[in-house]
Formats: structure tokens, C-alpha cells, sequence
């Protein structure tokens, strides 16, 4: 899970996450944890949506209208915390993508738009927690927005369409009721979240814990430390990611792993790839290697199997199973 | 049925039972929101008499809030204020039923008829003790750290609250959950442990055992191990004591642990120092037999060895002992193995040590699931006037006037009209629209009896396998009904947990009569109510058509299956859709004239091919 978010770090446009597991697993736990470990990042000043003032093309058209007008069409720039948005459940859909402003239009009559929480997690990430809970339009709502990286919305008689590129990240648990597949396939990676089954870190686990909760300030700042490392970990990746080049050999090699999986369409390559490449560069590589690859196969490909449905889980095996098959004996 | 079932020794399980009712009790009052909240299982009386010793424990001025299970969602986390709302001209939040008893306690009754979504929203909230409002054109947040009793009278083997709310209550009481009032510290002994429980140490050693205890028993979330050690302060506070001692660890895993074990620890009677247990999946076995559709009933054969001992009642004793003589962790930690697994209900116990999974069973019962089922989903709201049926949509209501405003009021005060802040007329009503997706529910009844087992039910088992799958691309529900003997048994009630579906059926043993009737009875019986749940129902038979026993339980060929003829005419006048797959090996004229009764399609099955029932289904479905 902590290598499936820093790869979504690095690199938004692997796709969403999707987060398998028992419940009290830590899973919301670790999402939340993000803004802490979180580089900020430079957005446009004031505007509403966080855009980005480097990216001319994908800014809202607030910002446009802004920049036309200010000189050389330089915006002034923030520094801002990366969103992670919580989408709690039970949300309505006038809320998630944005609406009229109410109160503007009760006190002035004046027709605005009032940004939504897709808005709000633009350039961050969108967190649903038991994401099968979730009403099944709203989930589409989500899975589209998050493809196109834009928000449209017409609605009462508002017409507003920004920038709204995140990554969606789901949690739930498999027992509480399938997953569709048409779902599934549209998360980029998919892990799954187990209990621990060394004693010694389980141990580690409940220490920490009663640590932050007994004294929260105490326990950050011990921690700020480590904080510190990953956010440079996750700056030079990022540096480094269009550098990282696949040779053909390994290129070979992954599509050659969908086939023997038998994925259907281009979308498992293409994560697998962007995985692998995000990989090397988290990893201080300049070009990616079969293990990059076999590192990344399970969570790039589990979910886009095939499936027996019926077969349960067993998907993690099978990945194993063709990772020997393609590369051999580890 | 009932021969062995232990109604063990009442006398002694009473009292642990008031006890460990006491404990918990007390635990709850001084730990508070730290371990979440208890569910009680027992009737509503019982569960109101613990209440009102508990409250009793209470500080006067905390606040108590009760949350009936039928509470809407903005009611409980907060909405939108339509009075004030309507008063000011601008969207006024309100807060909810949680943000109110923010610092108190929440009791919930009837919890098994809450929604699961909202019992999940529920658990949301206490994970961040916040209450997030997102709808209605609100956005808010208000504090809710709050403790939760919830009240379950849902039958003893299914669980009312749902598993995403369950993981976040540490407590769970089951059975008689009434206390004795002297058994519970004072209100001010609680109070002093409330002020002191944030000091109370943890050593080392104390934190690894609880960690070694949810290995052992297979606890996977951390949530448990926390509750276990907040538990374990409380009790250490309770005593006075200023660091947790082995009573408080051992007492705190019967409380919090036990009721959540999933397996049992690998007896360790060798002295090796071997510290994890080994780690063999607790998958199903071979075998698992259908006892697991009775589990009241089936006398758990371990009980003898469980009854000798005193069970939960040891331990508040063992509070009171010194700090543990120096013996090594070995020994505390076998002794706290041993702790729990004196707390494990019986019947679990048995379930354990049988590696059967019963949490696969409570899952999934979803009853509640119903509700967004049935309710659809929502569009776009439409103009027109509310009345019985059609409910106002405010917020709409609120938009389509709000451009207006200025224009009214100007219009308004030129005629002269008493100022208003919010001009709505009756072109701006907006009501609410829902969608209901017809879903469907797909209803196996498979014959199991002997001509079928003879015959072909590996087959059948593979053709209702591929349906399975058909159905689960399709987000239908499937229930399980199967016939042999006398009797037709629901095996599974309708669910989309298809998984659980393959499981029973793989374990379908085969033998016995072919009770048609019967099963065409139940058939109708399940297709009726889903329908009424909302779903278009299509039953999909798998027998020969042989009927050789009649309703009356009793053989005869002849009257069997005029039985069965009439049932599937009672079938056909209600109307549900029905599709039948004959087993046999050739086509066989009996199961086509029961097809042709019930008014459904006859599929003979020559050579099994999955695909071709699967378009036979589809067929009824696009027709039914």
C-alpha cells in the first residue's frame, strides 16, 4: 500500500488506488497520514480551484480570464498544503461536483458557482472510505472526473467546467459485497491490506499507537524526521521520472505478462509501465528493470484479470504464478 | 433436534455472565469514547436496566442522546436548517443527533434495523470524532466524540450491527446483560478512574502480550488490540493502580479480544520458545458440513471439556492480585491464552476448534441493504406540487427561487406587500424523483435428492456455477434454495455475495426423495417476498422432475406429482417468471410438464453447457 500511494505520488497519472483489506487494518489511517508527507506545492493565488501556475493549458477559467489580463500573463503564486480530501458517505452529488451558490443567489440574486469537493481535491487526492457503501452513480461520477482530469458541470442553469485531476483513492473491505468489475478495472493499482503477522511488528504497531495517542506532539515531532526523508524521496523521483527510460527488453517482457494473464485492453501495459517507471524512479534508477516490474505486476494487474469470479482471491497467486512463468524462477 | 445443547449450568454462567456484564460496565464508563462503545444483545429490557446502572455511573452533566435506528442521515450527522434556512434566505447548517452528544454517549436501539450505510457513516465518525456534513448544500463539520451503546435484538446468530460499526465498538455483552448495582463501583470510584486513566502506564511487557493474544486468536484489526489496551488502563484505573498489571491485560482480552477470536492458538505444550504460532490460513475444510445452517442446534462436541471451567468469573479476582511474580512472559502469556479462551462463548468455541468460519456467516446479512435498494437513487427533482406521495424538495425549491429574488422583492414592494427575506412561489416547487432500478433476484432451487445426486448434480452444480457468474456481472441477487428428503431449505437468502453462493453449493451433499411440491412451494414463497423487496425475481429449477415425494413428507409417485403439478399452477398465478433446467440424462417428459405448469421455459441439460442456461436465463429475464 505505502509503495501503491508513493507510486500515485509521483505519479498522478497511473490511475486511482484501490485498498483491499480486513477492517482496522490501518487503511484510512495511512490515507490520512498523506498531507503530513506530502511535499507542498505551487498553486495559483486565490484562485478556488488550486491550479497549477505553471500548466497554462489545464487552468480553470477563472485563472484564465486572470492571467489574459495580468501582465505577461504571470498569476501570483502560493505555496499550499496537497489535498487529501475525505469523501465521507452519504454526501450528495450537489456537494461532491459543485452547484449554484445559494447564498450568493439568495442575497444578491447573483448566479455563481460554488465549487464542490472535486474541486477541492484538484492536484491531491480523493479518499472514499468503504467505497462499495458508496451510491453506484456517485462512484461513476468519481471514476470519470478522475479519468479526464475534468469536471463538467450543467446544472441549475450553471454551466462550469475546471481542471479537477486527482487521485482517487477507495477502500473497502471484499467481504461486505463484490466489487463490480467495471470499478475495479478503472482503479490503476489495486493492493491489498493484511494484518501483520509478525508478532514483533504487530507489537510495534499497538507501541506507536498508544505512543501518538498518549501524547500526539511528542510522537509527530519524533517522527518529523522520517517525514522529511520520504517527502525528498518523493521530490527527486519525481525530478528523475521522464528521464527513466524502458528498454524494449523489459517492454517485451511486461506485455508479454498481460498476455499470459490474458488482461483485456491496453490499460493494464500502460499502468504496468507507468508503475514499473515510477518504481525506478523511487528507487534512484535510470532505467527500469524486470524487477521493477515483477515488483509492481500484483497491484498493476491483479484486479484486471480475467476472473473466475467465483474464484476467490486467488487473482494474487495467479500474477505470481505467470510472473514465474514470463520471468522465470525467482 | 436439541438433545445435548447445553443450557449449561445456569447457575454458574449467570453469574460470570453478570460479572463480565459489570465489568464491561464499569470499563465503559471511565474509557469512554477511548474504546469506542458496547453492543448489546439482549432484549430491550435487559439492555435498559445495564443503561440505567450505567448512566447512573455518568458525571449529571453528560449529555445522553438516544438515535432511533429509523433516524434519517441528516438528523443523525446534520443537514440543513429548513426553518432557519427558510427564515434567513440563506442555507443555515443544523447539527446533528451526534455533534449534540459531542463528549457523551449515544445509545442506538434497535441497531439491527439502521442501515448499513448509516452504520458505516456512524463508524466514520468516531474514527475521526468528527461529524462531516456534505449534502443539501451544506458543508460543515462539527465535533463528535461520542460513545456508543448500541442495542441489538436481532436473532442469536446474525448480527444487527454491521461489521464496519462492530470493529469500532470494543465491547460486546451477549445474552442476559442485566447487573447487579453493587457489583459496579460508585459513581465517584468512576470518576477518579475517569481523571486517572490517561496516567496509567503500559510496560513493555503488557503491550506485547496483547499484541501475541490477537496473533493467537487471528484479530486482524489493530482497533481490537488498542481497545484491549485502554481496556486494561481502565481497569488498572479502577483499581488505583498507576500501571497495568496482568489481571487488567487478562480480564481486558475476555472483554475485547474473546468475542472477536476467529481461530484458536496452536497448543503450545512444548516449552520451546517459539514464539509465533503457526500461521495455517483458517481455511474452510474439506467437509464443512451443513451443520453450519444450524448451529443452535448442533451440540458442539468440545462442550464437556469447556464446562468445568469457571469461565469470565475468575478474572475480576485476579485484578486484585499483586503485579506477576517474576516468571517469564512464556508462562503470563499462556496463562492469558488460556484467559480468553475460558471467555469464548461455547458454540464459537466449538466453531473455532471445527476451523469452521462462522464470521463468514454473520456476513453479509445485510437486511438493511433493502433500503437503498428499494429507495433508488435520486434525480434531478422536477417542478410540481408536493403532497402525499411526493415530497418537497427544498433545496431545489430554494434554487429555482433564489435568481428570482431580487426581481420579487422589487415587484413586491412596488405593490406594496409586507417585506419578505425569501419570495417562493408556486412555480419554484421542486419534489423529489427517485429511480428504482429494477434489479434482479435470482433464485436457485436446485434438487439435491438421490435420482438427481445419481445423476447429475456435479453438472448441475457447474451450470448454476456459470449462472453465478452471469449474475454477478450483472449485480443480480441470488438466493439458494435445495430439495431432498421431505423438506426444501433456504440456504441462502437473497445476497450478492456470490462467493459465499459457490461455498454452500460445493458443500451440497445429494440423497434422499424429490420433494417437488415443497419446493415449488418455497419457490414461491421467496420469489413472492423479492419481489416485495423490490427486485424482479426469476426462479431457475434444476431437477429431473421426478417427484416421488408429496407434500405430506409421504412416497407415491402418482400423488407426488399431482402435488407437484399443482404447486407449479399456484406458481404460475403469481406470476413470477421461472426457468427449468432438467437434469436427467435424456430429456425427460415429467420435468417438461412441470415446466409447462409453471409457465416457465424447459431447458433440457443433454450435454452440459453452461452458456446455453445462462441464455436461457437472460431470456426469462428480459421477458419475466
Amino acid at each position: 500500500m505505502k509503495l501503491a500511494l508513493l507510486i500515485a505520488t509521483v505519479d498522478p497519472s497511473v490511475g486511482g488506488v484501490l485498498v483491499l483489506g480486513d477492517r482496522g487494518t490501518g487503511k484510512s489511517t495511512v490515507v490520512r497520514a498523506l498531507p503530513a508527507l506530502l511535499p507542498s506545492m505551487k498553486a495559483v493565488e486565490g484562485c478556488r480551484y488550486g491550479c497549477d501556475p505553471s500548466a497554462n493549458g489545464s487552468r480553470c477559467d477563472e485563472c484564465r480570464e486572470r492571467a489574459a489580463h495580468a501582465p505577461r500573463g504571470k498569476l501570483p503564486v502560493t505555496d499550499r498544503r496537497v489535498p487529501v480530501i475525505d469523501l465521507p458517505l452519504g454526501a450528495t452529488e450537489d456537494r461532491v461536483v459543485g452547484a449554484l451558490d445559494i447564498e450568493k443567489a439568495l442575497r444578491n440574486g447573483e448566479k455563481a458557482f460554488e465549487p464542490g469537493l472535486l474541486a477541492r481535491a484538484h492536484r491531491g487526492f480523493l479518499y472514499v472510505d468503504e467505497v462499495n457503501l458508496l451510491e453506484d452513480h456517485l462512484v461513476d461520477l468519481l471514476l470519470d472526473v478522475a479519468q479526464t482530469g475534468e469536471n463538467v458541470v450543467e446544472r441549475d442553469g450553471v454551466s462550469v467546467r475546471h481542471p479537477a485531476r486527482f487521485v482517487l483513492v477507495g477502500s473497502g473491505n471484499p467481504e461486505e459485497g463484490d466489487l463490480r468489475p467495471q470499478l475495479l478495472d478503472r482503479f490503476g493499482l489495486s493492493v491489498e491490506v493484511r494484518t501483520s503477522t509478525d508478532v514483533a511488528e504487530r507489537v510495534e504497531v499497538i507501541r506507536r499507537r498508544d505512543a501518538y495517542e498518549r501524547d500526539p506532539a511528542a510522537f509527530l515531532a519524533a517522527w518529523d524526521a522520517a517525514d522529511s526523508d520520504v517527502r525528498a524521496r518523493i521530490l527527486a523521483a519525481r525530478k528523475r521520472l521522464p528521464s527513466v527510460v524502458v528498454p524494449d527488453a523489459v517492454l517485451q517482457k511486461a506485455v508479454e505478462l498481460c498476455v499470459e494473464l490474458g488482461t483485456d485492453g491496453v490499460r493494464g501495459e500502460l499502468t504496468l509501465l507507468r508503475a514499473a517507471r515510477t518504481t525506478a524512479a523511487l528507487d534512484h534508477a535510470k532505467t527500469v528493470t524486470n524487477a521493477h516490474v515483477i515488483e509492481v505486476a500484483p497491484m498493476a494487474l491483479r484486479h484486471r484479470l480475467r476472473r473466475n469470479v467465483l474464484d476467490e482471491g486467488g487473482s494474487g497467486t495467479r500474477v505470481a504464478r505467470a510472473i514465474t512463468t514470463v520471468f522465470g524462477a525467482p | 433436534m436439541a438433545t445435548a445443547v447445553p443450557i449449561a449450568a445456569p447457575d454458574d454462567d449467570g453469574i460470570s455472565a453478570r460479572a463480565r456484564a459489570a465489568a464491561a460496565l464499569s470499563v465503559l464508563a471511565v474509557a469512554g469514547h477511548r474504546i469506542g462503545g458496547i453492543v448489546l444483545r439482549d432484549s430491550s429490557a435487559g439492555a435498559q436496566q445495564w443503561i440505567s446502572v450505567f448512566r447512573a455511573r455518568l458525571p449529571d452533566t453528560m449529555r445522553v442522546a438516544r438515535l432511533p435506528s429509523s433516524a434519517t442521515d441528516d438528523r443523525i450527522f446534520g443537514g440543513l436548517d429548513l426553518a432557519a434556512t427558510i427564515a434567513r434566505g440563506v442555507p443555515v447548517a443544523e447539527r446533528g443527533v451526534v455533534a449534540d452528544a459531542h463528549g457523551g454517549v449515544v445509545i442506538v436501539p434497535l441497531i439491527e434495523r439502521m442501515p448499513v450505510p448509516t452504520q458505516a457513516r456512524l463508524g466514520a465518525v468516531m474514527d475521526t470524532g468528527v461529524a462531516q456534513v456534505l449534502r443539501d448544500g451544506v458543508n460543515a463539520e462539527f465535533d463528535a466524540e461520542f460513545t456508543l451503546i448500541a442495542i441489538d435484538e436481532s436473532e442469536e446468530d446474525a448480527w444487527g450491527v454491521a461489521a464496519p460499526l462492530r470493529d469500532r465498538l470494543a465491547l460486546v455483552l451477549d445474552g442476559d446483560v442485566r447487573v447487579d448495582d453493587e457489583a459496579v463501583p460508585s459513581a465517584r470510584e468512576i470518576a477518579t478512574a475517569r481523571a486517572m486513566i490517561a496516567h496509567v502506564m503500559a510496560s513493555d511487557e503488557v503491550i506485547e502480550s496483547i499484541g501475541t493474544l490477537c496473533d493467537a486468536f487471528g484479530i486482524a484489526s489493530e482497533r481490537a488490540s488498542r481497545f484491549a489496551l485502554w481496556t486494561a488502563r481502565a481497569l488498572a484505573a479502577l483499581d488505583e493502580r498507576s500501571s497495568i498489571d496482568e489481571g487488567d491485560v487478562a480480564l481486558a482480552a475476555q472483554l475485547v479480544l474473546a468475542p472477536r477470536a476467529t481461530r484458536m492458538p496452536a497448543p503450545n505444550d512444548a516449552e520451546e520458545p517459539e514464539p509465533p504460532p503457526e500461521e495455517p490460513p483458517p481455511e474452510p475444510p474439506p467437509e464443512p458440513p451443513p451443520e453450519q445452517q444450524q448451529p443452535p442446534e448442533t451440540p458442539p462436541p468440545e462442550q464437556p471439556q469447556e464446562e468445568p471451567e469457571p469461565p469470565a468469573e475468575e478474572a475480576p479476582d485476579a485484578s486484585d492480585t499483586p503485579p506477576p511474580e517474576s516468571d517469564d512472559d512464556r508462562q503470563m502469556e499462556d496463562r492469558l491464552v488460556e484467559a480468553v479462551t475460558s471467555a469464548i462463548p461455547p458454540e464459537l468455541l466449538a466453531a473455532l476448534l471445527a476451523r469452521a468460519q462462522r464470521p463468514s456467516q454473520e456476513q453479509g446479512k445485510a437486511g438493511a441493504e433493502k433500503e437503498s435498494w428499494t429507495r433508488g437513487r435520486q434525480v434531478a427533482a422536477r417542478r410540481g406540487k408536493p403532497d402525499g406521495v411526493r415530497r418537497l424538495h427544498v433545496l431545489e425549491t430554494l434554487r429555482a427561487a433564489a435568481p428570482w429574488q431580487r426581481a420579487r422583492a422589487r415587484a413586491s414592494a412596488m405593490r406594496d406587500l409586507p417585506e419578505r427575506s425569501l419570495i417562493v412561489e408556486r412555480d419554484d416547487f421542486r419534489v423529489r424523483r427517485y429511480v428504482e432500478r429494477a434489479g434482479t433476484s435470482v433464485i436457485f432451487v436446485v434438487d439435491a435428492s438421490g435420482s438427481a445426486a445419481a445423476q447429475r448434480l456435479g453438472e448441475a452444480k457447474g451450470a448454476v456455477e456459470a449462472l453465478l457468474a452471469e449474475s454477478y456481472a450483472r449485480r443480480d441477487r441470488v438466493s439458494l434454495i435445495a430439495f431432498r428428503g421431505t423438506t426444501a431449505d433456504v440456504l441462502l437468502p437473497p445476497t450478492r455475495a456470490l462467493a459465499r453462493a459457490r461455498k454452500l453449493l460445493a458443500s451440497l451433499p445429494g440423497g434422499g426423495g424429490t420433494p417437488l411440491a415443497t419446493a415449488i412451494d418455497a419457490a414461491i414463497t421467496a420469489g413472492v417476498s423479492a419481489r416485495r423487496a423490490g427486485t424482479m425475481p426469476v426462479v431457475v429449477f434444476l431437477t429431473d422432475g421426478r417427484a416421488n415425494v408429496a407434500r405430506d413428507g409421504k412416497g407415491g409417485r402418482a400423488e407426488s406429482m399431482r402435488d407437484a403439478l399443482d404447486a407449479a399452477a399456484q406458481f404460475r398465478a403469481s406470476g413470477l417468471a421461472a426457468v427449468l433446467i432438467d437434469t436427467s440424462p435424456r430429456p425427460e417428459p415429467m420435468a417438461r410438464r412441470v415446466a409447462e405448469a409453471l409457465g416457465g421455459r424447459y431447458v433440457p441439460l443433454p450435454v452440459v453447457d453452461a452458456r446455453a442456461i445462462a441464455g436461457a436465463v437472460a431470456l426469462a429475464r428480459e421477458v419475466g
